[in-house]
């Protein structure tokens, strides 16, 4: 696969088990290389778990510390922020290309002449855009670069990282010479052909696939607040990942509509926090400021291939109906009928009703 | 997502007694919309027995579940019964919640021990 996808060098690919070891090897790995030359890493506020909790095991055991860039309310990184977060002793900065969750794509270009005229590396985990937008790693900047089989049909288990040539990186599993002696371990070369094959057959079709994949979600958002009074879109309108759906209905919690709508035979999945097993909001729905209360109504609906228009007639005629028996159950909804208020805490609260365990639900 | 039992399920999707009682003699409530779970009972008393008991409830598959039981399991006890109903007892009766859900979903007997306090408090001043 190596020069198939990322028209990037072979000798630059190095491959691993999974997208949570790239950005590990990614974050750990540079910051082990460069930190004689500085101990600040910059990570936006939506990375992806692997990212951030990398970030904080280097703040926590090797002394780095880390700014946590703030987004916009679509989540989308601002040069300005960035440039301002910049420090003397920055070496890294990592910002994903495109969330997962509410699909916002990120400039990672124009990011990235910013980083590198101070002589910065730049991360980018793209383990959500491969397959669906085009990656030039030479074009886009980047130093290293996340990618995952598993996100494009291919097998589980295979996993690339992109270190641009003359960038280090420490390996972070030691022992073996494979993979240039950067990643120790017998490669998973049945993971890898298939890692390859996908990325293949991905680049083949992904301009046809996304053409058609992009009117699914138009109509799906542009139709869906037609049938559904009080709901709201999460991410950019335009700037957007081309199967991603992710919306805020008020008034009901999001793990019911994921139960109904999977007995109707639709897998969708929600931020919030009941559906979580650690209980707690989705990271990228708080840093877009999306009121806490709301946010526990969200749905997150992803179109790939293999989806049809009759999917969009099915989710616009199911879904409403949906959301009308559990707004009949929840007196959030009774109140806003009754008074035309919202109750943000009414009498009965229990503000002593915490959730303290970690994200990972420990 | 957690794994539910078939019980839990079955009244998550076809729950019992939910509404609100106009002219209620108690109204209970607990819970916080921000933590994604809210319950709201409503019970009518007759003769120191719990005549009907209705619900509202904001929250995951669990705290639906749970609300609906406490209704079904509330409902034609008497004062003194309906008080014993612990949220324990209400995840027994349910064949088990997921653990992670044993407290934040669980309030259902909490709520419901609420509106009959506050059906005891009117009493109270109305003798």
């Amino acid at each position: 696969m190596k020069q198939v996808y990322l028209d990037a060098n072979s000798s630059e690919i190095y491959f691993t088990s999974c997208g949570s070891e790239s950005n590990n090897f990614a974050i750990k790995g540079a910051a082990d290389a460069y930190k004689q030359k500085g101990k600040h890493i910059i990570v936006s506020s939506i990375e992806h778990f692997s990212v951030l909790y990398s970030a904080k095991r280097l703040e926590q055991s090797s002394g780095f510390e880390i700014t946590y860039l703030p987004v916009d309310k679509y989540g989308l990184v601002s040069s300005g922020e960035l440039e301002k977060a910049i420090r003397n002793d920055t070496i890294l900065v990592s910002i994903q290309h495109a969330n997962p969750e509410i699909g916002t794509i990120q400039n990672v270009e124009e990011l990235s002449k910013i980083v590198h005229a101070k002589n910065i590396l730049l991360h980018t985990d793209a383990v959500c855009t491969v397959g669906l937008e085009p990656i030039d790693v030479y074009k886009m900047g980047v130093d290293l670069l996340s990618l995952s089989s598993s996100q494009i049909y291919g097998p589980k288990g295979a996993a690339a990282l992109y270190i641009k040539k003359g960038v280090r990186a420490i390996p972070q599993i030691d022992g073996g010479i494979q993979e240039s002696g950067r990643r120790a371990g017998t490669e998973n070369i049945p993971g890898i052909v298939g890692f390859g094959k996908a990325c293949e057959i991905a680049k083949s079709e992904m301009e046809e696939n996304n053409k058609k994949i992009v009117l699914l979600r138009n109509r799906l958002i542009a139709e869906l607040p037609n049938k559904i009074e009080h709901i709201y879109l999460n991410g950019h309108n335009l700037k957007r990942l081309p199967g991603n759906v992710n919306f805020s209905v008020e008034f009901v919690e999001g793990e019911g509509m994921l139960l109904l709508l999977d007995d109707a035979g639709v897998n969708v999945t929600s931020g919030s926090a009941c559906t979580s097993k650690a209980l707690k909001l989705s990271h990228v729905l708080s840093a877009i400021k999306v009121d806490t209360a709301i946010a526990q109504g969200s749905v997150l609906m992803t179109f790939s291939k293999y989806n049809s228009p009759d999917d969009v007639d099915y989710i616009l005629q199911e879904f409403p109906l949906i959301v009308k028996k559990l707004r009949d159950m929840s007196p959030l909804y009774a109140y806003f009928l009754k008074t035309g208020t919202r109750q943000a805490a009414g009498p009965g609260t229990d503000y002593d009703h915490h959730h303290d365990r970690d994200e990972h639900g420990k | 997502m957690a794994f539910y039992s078939d019980k839990v399920l079955e009244h998550f999707k076809n729950p019992r007694n939910v509404g609100e009682i106009t002219n209620a003699d108690g109204i209970g409530e607990i819970g916080n919309p921000v933590c994604g779970d809210m319950m709201t009972f409503y019970v009518k008393i007759k003769d120191n027995k719990l005549e009907d008991v209705k619900f509202k409830t904001f929250g995951c598959g669990a705290a639906i579940a749970v609300s609906s039981m406490v209704s079904e399991m509330a409902k034609g006890k008497s004062v003194e019964d309906a008080l014993k109903i612990t949220n324990e007892s209400v995840a027994a009766e349910l064949g088990g919640l997921p653990p992670n859900k044993m407290h934040c979903s669980n309030l259902g007997a909490d709520a419901l021990h609420r509106a009959i306090e506050d059906y005891q408090n009117k009493h109270k001043e109305a003798k």
